[in-house]
């Protein structure tokens, strides 16, 4: 019987549960035995130039071991273009959490008392906060930018006439505001230079291999000396992808003081130093015929990528415009997006990338479209939705969609969330004059997963005992991928999965890899692994038949038993693993490969949320969710279920309470989890699921990525919600996130137009 | 200054810095690392333990104000040969009441602690007092079936 | 984030804490619950030299009917205020505001004496205790003295303790029968208030109006003459002065402490309120 498929508790777990995780900062490895602490002290403003800065002090407190600063770096740590970013400020700090030096010290306790005596004199340039701030001031981050531009897509600007002819057109500005990870567990690293050269590095990341490369790069070592480990990761969602500039100070202190060292950032650090995500302003323009059909979209980017250049200045707004018209066939679309840099954290990845902020702005196009005609939202959807028959489809932006059900989920959400009930409680209770108003939002979403087409590697080892060990490229840090694949291999070998270890993150085991990102793992790494099974049973086929003395052709691996057998014999001696793989040559059986030919896939849902708004006060309550997310075939619906749950929250968490905030000097507002609304088990209702799964022919396992779904279709979905709650007080907008005082506001304007 | 704590049934006798956080001292000077520090501000419950019983956030208590008490942290939770799990961890893996792993922890001894208070809870009574865990991966909401589970309580698909 | 150095005495009994807070004066600081202060020292907010833990007095931990009057012990943690029921039937306010403050960690460490002391305008408790019109005791070598809550919240954390004395108790008179209510706003459950209301008979406090809680007296008076609810709590946030955020500005602030108020009022009265619960 088949274990894919069915409910399987997780391997992951037991240790978990038990004496908790490895993590970075629980390592106790040998190798860093008498390992010295490390802290970065960083910018308490966001523009300012560096007058002078006096370590002397503290560099004489008991137990400090080093105190640096950039001009103690070598060269490399100033990057070779004007707006790279450096391993520490020099001369100019530009964002508040900016690294400026680091303190190296015996105990854990004397970081911050040796932080504290580092003199450092700022002398404070004009802050650019804003995107609007960052388009017109006359301050630039770096010489010789205009417009404090970062990078372009498109032609901004440009019109093409497709709203010529439109019988309607509709637009508005939104703003996708900046938000932070926030992983449970923060960044850290430690790391230690051994006898014979080679740095170790323990590090809280999403992908080792990336990691060493950039090390290697940054370091100017070679590749082989470097060694990156991850251990357990609490949680990363983007933002933990590749190594932090602060990995490489690292390497470079613990050689500097001759000591392993370890670094573990305080969570108010976290907020202000780790990437954030999103952060852009978006004009959606969208045109059509009043009978609901839309025939023009264009979606102009403001991008804030923050100080320094990491993935906001041309990758996110690339792929926010790869994925800009969503599941519907829009014939004619412009898109353009200007990357700007501004004096606060980069932004970078977070769960989603890129697509999240596609998908909300269409869909925000589209209800305002809706609202505009008259017509109700779902209605508009269905006549847009581009149609199972038209699969596979490119879209004007040049993504060829693989498969998708539009209507389908959209119905299918529809029907679980009783909608025409729903509209009609909504009526009765404006009738009435409720103070607690209702809003029922509807998200239709399409997004691209594996899109780096990039490849990964699996290897699959076969030993003498029957036992089987995987190697995967990829690098689950939460998301029980080890378990899926044990899944996978039980059911291609016959084998229990307790005799099934899946091992990923060491670069030495697993010299070559890409990692987790993007929803990539299982359809890139779980097929690696998928391919490298089927030729590990090749190879014993061949085996077998010489045991068993049949043709190979002739034999079957029977996988209830996990024994060779010959076709049509049954009943006569079969031969097991073990016997298979003592004839083996290295009494192992083992392939490794690298699986490339994936190309990206487009999983997709629909999703209705349902809120209660207090509008005397503005508090919104999410009542419902009601979501399905179709991402292929489902491996194991427990984890699968999971990182949808996971993913609503995220979203829902955006659209509602969680904003990075800045005040107009460029300090930040949200710096600790006492400011920053990280939402909670009481701000979020149960949630309701619905499976489809609909196979794509991109992969051998036929399955997409399950990542980041939810995320994005739950954002648009709650944002709608709220504004629906609000139509008949004569709101069309209002920006996320949707705490009371904007709803208060929002109402507020809209009493004084009408 | 010397501290005694009884952690996980076991007296501890330690010398220590007066500022020392429990939270470090179980972490640091005992090494007993699966009481994590997730924030710096008491908002997160990575850290929470119990002390006499009670769930506290081991990040704002000095290991100076435990002297003489007990602490029990996830380590001490199963039996002491680790083969029987107590029904709360078990009913987290079951549920899949965790992905990263680095909150559940704190979020165990909170759920251990809720029960003991209120045996039966109902959901929305397993949200509220689990307001002060954090969780990133989850949503929750296999936290509050893990729960209910521990609870003898029907969970929601 | 570790607080700076500093030395741990532990009090055996109030007369020793007293002779410390008089030997150490401003470098001293008093440790009860610790979630008030410890957040703060983490932060190297607060930075005092000696740190009196006077955590283990179980003498001030108590809640005790006296006369007129419930007597509080300073060191009676929010867990225990939230499930006491002398305090339930003569002062269910408090009991049910104790029940609200941070989250149930929280809860199982702060007291009340910890939370008055500190004074911050956000919190719950010393609204409610100013609507309650409670009286402070605070001891020193000197003697004792006896503060109302209306002149002990003189502004953001401050309040008229010298660094020699300690609040011992909290004396609240009996509320037996009367009506209360309790509207705290705040974003997520576990925020502290934007705006919160606690009120009583006819005596209402406000929570972050300003920099101390403060009386809604207007409105108070407004009652006291026949107003209704909605009359009533329309005056609400009369001479009020509350601080200006990007989060809750002063209009909205206003805004809020009208509608909480008069939600609150509408309770009492015995009828239910609109709006979400």
């Amino acid at each position: 019987m088949s274990v894919v498929g069915t409910r399987v508790v997780r391997m992951e777990d037991h240790k978990l549960i038990t004496s908790g995780g490895d993590y970075v900062d629980d390592l106790r490895e040998p190798l860093l035995t008498g390992a010295a602490h490390v802290m970065f002290v960083r910018s308490p403003l966001a523009h300012a130039k560096i007058a002078a800065i006096d370590p002397a002090a503290a560099r004489e407190l008991p137990g400090v071991l080093g105190v640096f600063i950039a001009e103690d770096l070598p060269e490399a740590s100033r990057g070779d273009s004007p707006t790279s970013e450096p391993w520490l400020a020099g001369d100019t700090v530009r964002y508040v959490g900016e690294p400026v030096a680091l303190v190296v010290t015996e105990q854990r306790y004397q970081l911050a008392d040796a932080a504290e005596l580092i003199d450092i004199d700022y002398d404070p340039l004009p802050a650019v906060i804003g995107y609007e701030t960052a388009l017109t001031s006359e301050t630039q981050l770096f010489e010789g930018t205009e417009h404090n531009i970062a990078g372009v897509n498109g032609e901004p600007g440009a019109q093409t006439g497709a709203f010529d002819d439109c019988e309607v057109v509709v637009t508005e500005t939104i703003e996708n505001q900046r938000v932070a990870p926030a992983p449970l567990e923060v960044r850290g690293a430690s790391c230690a230079w051994g006898p014979d050269g080679r740095l170790t590095m323990w590090l809280s990341t999403q992908n080792a291999q990336m990691a060493r490369g950039a090390l290697a790069m940054r370091l100017g070592v070679d590749e082989e000396l470097i060694r990156v480990i991850a251990p357990d990761v609490g949680g990363g969602f983007g933002a933990k992808i590749g190594a932090d500039p602060e990995a490489t100070v690292l390497a470079w202190a613990a050689r500097e003081v001759g000591r392993p060292v370890r670094w573990i950032e305080t969570r108010s650090e976290n907020l202000t130093s780790m990437t954030h995500g999103r952060g852009q302003r978006q004009t959606v323009t969208i045109g059509g015929s009043k009978d609901g059909r839309v025939s023009a979209y264009r979606l102009e980017v403001v991008q804030d990528t923050g100080a320094y250049p990491r993935m906001a200045a041309s990758m996110l707004p690339s792929l926010t415009g790869l994925m800009a018209t969503g599941v519907y066939k829009i014939p004619a679309v412009e898109y353009a997006s200007r990357s700007v840099f501004t004096n606060t954290t980069p932004i970078a990845a977070y769960r989603g990338a890129g697509r999240p902020e596609a998908t909300a702005a269409v869909e925000r196009a589209m209800d305002l479209f809706a609202l505009r005609i008259g017509m109700d939202p779902a209605d508009v959807r269905r006549i847009n939705f581009i149609k199972p028959s038209e699969f596979p489809y490119t879209t004007p932006s040049g993504a060829t969609y693989d498969t998708g059900e539009y209507a389908e989920a959209l119905d299918r959400v529809l029907a679980a969330a009783d909608y025409p009930a729903l509209r009609a409680e909504q009526a009765r209770r404006r009738a009435e004059g409720d103070v607690v108003a209702l809003g029922i939002g509807v998200s239709s979403y399409v997004e691209i997963t594996g899109g780096d087409s990039s490849g990964e590697s699996g290897k699959v080892v076969m030993h003498a005992d029957g036992s089987v060990t995987a190697y995967t490229g990829s690098s689950p840090h939460g998301q029980g991928l080890a378990s899926t694949l044990a899944m996978m291999l039980a059911d291609q070998f016959g084998v229990p999965m307790e005799k099934i270890t899946v091992r990923h993150g060491d670069t030495d085991e697993i010299p070559k890899a890409v990692g987790t990102f993007g929803s990539r793992s299982l359809q890139l790494g779980g097929s690696a692994i998928k391919q490298a099974a089927d030729k590990v049973i090749e190879q014993a086929r061949e085996i077998a038949a010489d045991l068993l003395e049949a043709n190979p052709d002739d034999l079957e691996l029977d996988v209830t038993s996990g024994q060779w057998q010959v076709r049509g014999a049954p009943s006569a001696a079969g031969a097991t693993w073990s016997q298979v793989v003592e004839r083996a040559e290295d009494t192992e059986l083992a392939a490794d490969l690298w699986f490339s030919e994936g190309n990206p896939t487009f999983p997709f849902g629909a999703q209705v949320a349902v809120v209660d708004v207090d509008t005397e006060t503005g508090k919104v309550v999410l009542r419902r969710i009601i979501a399905l997310d179709d991402a292929g075939p489902i491996m194991n619906p427990l984890t699968f279920a999971g990182q949808r749950h996971g993913g609503l929250a995220q979203g829902s968490a955006q659209a509602m309470l969680e904003v990075m905030d800045y005040d107009e000097d460029g300090n930040p507002t949200t710096a600790t989890l006492a400011d920053y609304s990280f939402i909670t088990a009481t701000e979020l209702p149960d949630f309701e699921l619905l499976d489809m799964a609909t196979p794509t022919d991109r992969n051998p396992l036929g399955v997409k990525g399950i990542g980041e779904a939810a995320t994005i279709g739950s954002t648009p979905a709650v944002h709608s919600a709220v504004v629906d709650a609000l139509t008949h007080l004569g709101v069309r907008h209002l920006d996320m996130p949707t705490t009371p005082i904007r709803v208060w506001n929002a109402i507020n304007a809209a009493k004084e137009v009408h | 200054m010397r501290v005694g704590i009884e952690v996980n049934g076991k007296q501890t006798d330690e010398e220590i810095e007066d500022r020392t956080l429990l939270v470090h001292y179980l972490r640091d000077v005992l090494g007993l690392t699966a009481t994590n520090v997730g924030c710096d501000t008491t908002s997160c419950g990575a850290c929470t333990v119990l002390l006499d019983g009670e769930a506290v956030k081991s990040c704002t208590v000095l290991a100076a104000q435990a002297d003489g008490h007990a602490v029990t942290t996830l380590e001490g939770l199963a039996d002491p040969d680790g083969s029987e799990l107590h029904p709360m961890q078990r009913a987290f893996r079951e549920q899949h009441g965790l992905q990263c792993g680095f909150c559940t922890p704190g979020m165990i001894m909170a759920s251990v602690s809720l029960l003991r208070d209120n045996p039966k809870p109902s959901r929305d009574e397993v949200r509220h007092g689990l307001e002060g865990n954090l969780c990133r991966c989850t949503g929750y909401h296999n936290i509050v079936n893990a729960v209910m589970d521990a609870s003898g309580q029907e969970v929601q698909a | 984030m570790i607080p700076a150095q500093l030395s741990y005495v532990r009090a055996r009994s109030v007369e020793e804490t007293l002779d410390l807070l008089a030997e150490h004066g401003d470098d001293a600081k008093v440790l009860a619950g610790g979630h008030s202060l410890l957040p703060l020292m983490k932060f190297r907010f607060a930075a005092p030299e000696v740190l009196v833990d006077i955590g283990p007095l179980g003498e001030l931990s108590y809640v005790e009917e006296s006369g007129d009057e419930i007597a509080i012990g300073a060191l009676t943690r929010y867990r225990d205020l939230h499930t006491n029921e002398i305090l339930r039937a003569h002062a269910p306010l408090l009991a049910e505001v104790a029940g609200a403050i941070g989250d149930p960690q929280v809860r199982n460490r702060g007291t009340i004496g910890g939370s008055l002391a500190h004074a911050d305008p956000a919190a719950d408790l010393p609204a409610a205790t100013l609507a309650s019109d409670a009286v402070f005791v605070v001891r020193s070598l000197e003697g004792e003295r006896a503060i109302p809550a209306e002149e002990f919240f003189l502004g953001p954390f401050t309040t008229p303790i010298e660094p020699d004395e300690l609040v011992v108790e909290i004396r609240v008179p009996k509320q037996t029968g009367l009506g209360w209510a309790f509207e705290k706003f705040s974003r997520r459950a576990i925020d502290w208030a934007i705006v919160g209301v606690t009120a009583v008979g006819s005596s209402i406090a406000l929570i972050n109006m300003g920099g101390s809680p403060v009386r809604a007296r207007v409105a108070e008076e407004a009652l006291a003459s026949g107003a209704s609810p909605a009359e009533a709590g329309a005056l609400a946030a009369e001479d009020t002065s509350p601080a200006n955020e990007p989060h809750a500005s002063t209009e909205y602030r206003k805004h809020l402490a009208r509608v909480l108020t008069t939600r609150a009022l509408t309770k009492i009265a015995g009828e239910q309120p609109v709006g979400l619960r």
